[in-house]
């Protein structure tokens, strides 16, 4: 039989998955060397359904519905009441309207810069670079208030036995929506560094949320064992400072861009 | 509680209800997610707008209807919503053509012990699927896992990727040629 009557690797894979290929079956009955290919094809096939799927981490229950819980709404009950009765609702919109606050604000104080005729190219502020700005703005504060909770919980006097945590329970609940809205952000910007820390401290933040409002000496231990364990304080701490610093050097950019322009 | 049950319910603004709900199907949603956008990061991002999605449908949910098949519905959706997004962002992953793998998967089969024993271990071959799914683009991967797991049809991937019928196939065809070349030598040994 001539090469060329064989059968493709594409076509095997077609009539593998049952699509119809013309005269497969009949080649393949004939042809020694397309049902070797198509044994391993399907040797291969059956490889991977054998690779049990990924499974979540231990305790991913309890981590999901402390992630989803302070997003949910009552359902069916109109948008106008999403907003309502929920500091940890009216964080996330809060989040949001910072955000969008801030890229309109953007839009208004960083208008696009002319080249001047024959002069040098100005330093054009690229669709990334304002994003990056945007989100600068309200990260700063962000990391501060994550420090804030974490440095409570990591100083908290745990010698009484248990400890209430309910205040920096409901901080952390509203930072945990915050949180994943900056890192979506992030990672949308490309910032792996800033995505990074954002990851460590959600995980830590939803820890947090959804531990007992009331934690034993153990317990406590433990979440400070967590906030140790990545130095997370640290990170968070630096990663502030980083944040202000790139605010300060976006604003000189903004300037000398500006100066050009005008 | 049965889940119709608990959708009742949580229709009525019965939260543990629906927490009752995340914590059956969460772990499902989560393996689905995983094997179409192959990170686990963006798995539980699929994983919360899932549920997020599903809550506020719960309206449209027929009582009738088995509810893990419908969130597994959405579960697909919201995957390939966020591999669209990320589409634009892909650079080295999308360049990585079948000599480069190829050289790759080669490296590897010297360095690494494909005993049989080993193999028979299912946490090996997970690995191993995973990593030569970690070849494929995202499109790759996720016309290959909507075609291969999910038995769903070229017309309907081309529909769900956006893409034409003709283009959702190459896509399959792409990924099956790096998925066989880097799995052959492990099959075959």
């Amino acid at each position: 039989m001539s090469e060329q009557l064989h059968l493709t690797d594409d076509d095997l894979v077609l009539h593998y998955y049952g699509e119809e290929v013309p005269r497969a079956e009949s080649h393949l009955a004939a042809c020694g060397a397309c049902q070797a290919n198509f044994t391993r094809l399907q040797r291969v096939m059956a490889f991977i359904d054998s690779a049990p799927a990924v499974e979540a981490p231990d305790g991913f229950e309890r981590i999901a519905w402390a992630r989803l819980q302070p997003a949910l709404g009552a359902p069916q009950r109109g948008w106008v009441s999403w907003f309502v009765f929920s500091p940890a609702r009216l964080a996330f919109a809060a989040g949001v309207l910072v955000l969008v606050g801030a890229s309109f604000m953007a839009g208004r104080w960083w208008p696009p810069t002319m080249p001047a005729a024959g002069g040098p190219a100005p330093q054009i502020q690229t669709d990334a670079q304002v994003r990056e700005r945007i989100l600068l703005v309200d990260l700063g504060e962000h990391f501060d208030r994550s420090q804030r909770v974490l440095t409570e919980l990591a100083s908290a006097d745990d010698t009484a036995g248990s400890v209430d945590i309910s205040l920096e329970q409901s901080r952390a609940e509203q930072l945990v929506a915050a949180n994943r809205l900056y890192r979506q952000t992030a990672t949308t910007t490309g910032d792996a560094a800033i995505v990074a820390v954002l990851d460590d401290l959600e995980r830590v933040l939803v820890d947090i949320a959804a531990s007992p409002t009331t934690m034993t000496q153990e317990e406590l231990d433990a979440v400070k064992r967590r906030i140790e364990s990545k130095e997370l304080l640290f990170k968070v701490r630096v990663m502030a400072s980083q944040v202000r610093a790139r605010q300060r050097d976006a604003i000189q950019v903004k300037s000398s861009t500006s100066t050009v322009g005008s | 509680m049965t889940d119709t049950a608990a959708v009742a319910l949580a229709r009525e603004g019965d939260s543990d209800a629906f927490r009752g709900l995340v914590e059956r199907h969460s772990r499902a949603v989560y393996r689905l997610a995983h094997r179409m956008t192959g990170n686990p990061q963006d798995a539980e991002d699929v994983v919360q707008e899932t549920f997020l999605k599903a809550y506020r449908q719960l309206g449209r949910f027929e009582s009738r209807a088995n509810f893990g098949t419908w969130l597994h519905r959405i579960a697909v959706n919201c995957s390939i919503d966020l591999i669209r997004g990320r589409k634009h962002q892909e650079t080295g992953h999308d360049a990585a053509d079948l000599d480069t793998l190829d050289a790759a998967v080669r490296d590897k089969d010297q360095r690494v012990d494909p005993s049989p024993e080993r193999l028979m271990l299912s946490a090996e071959v997970q690995e191993r699927v995973s990593r030569a799914m970690d070849g494929l683009t995202s499109m790759e991967r996720a016309a290959f896992v909507l075609r291969h797991f999910e038995g769903q049809s070229i017309d309907e991937i081309g529909r769900a990727l956006n893409l034409k019928a003709n283009a959702a196939k190459h896509s399959i065809f792409r990924a099956v040629r790096k998925m066989r070349l880097a799995l052959e030598p492990f099959v075959e040994s």
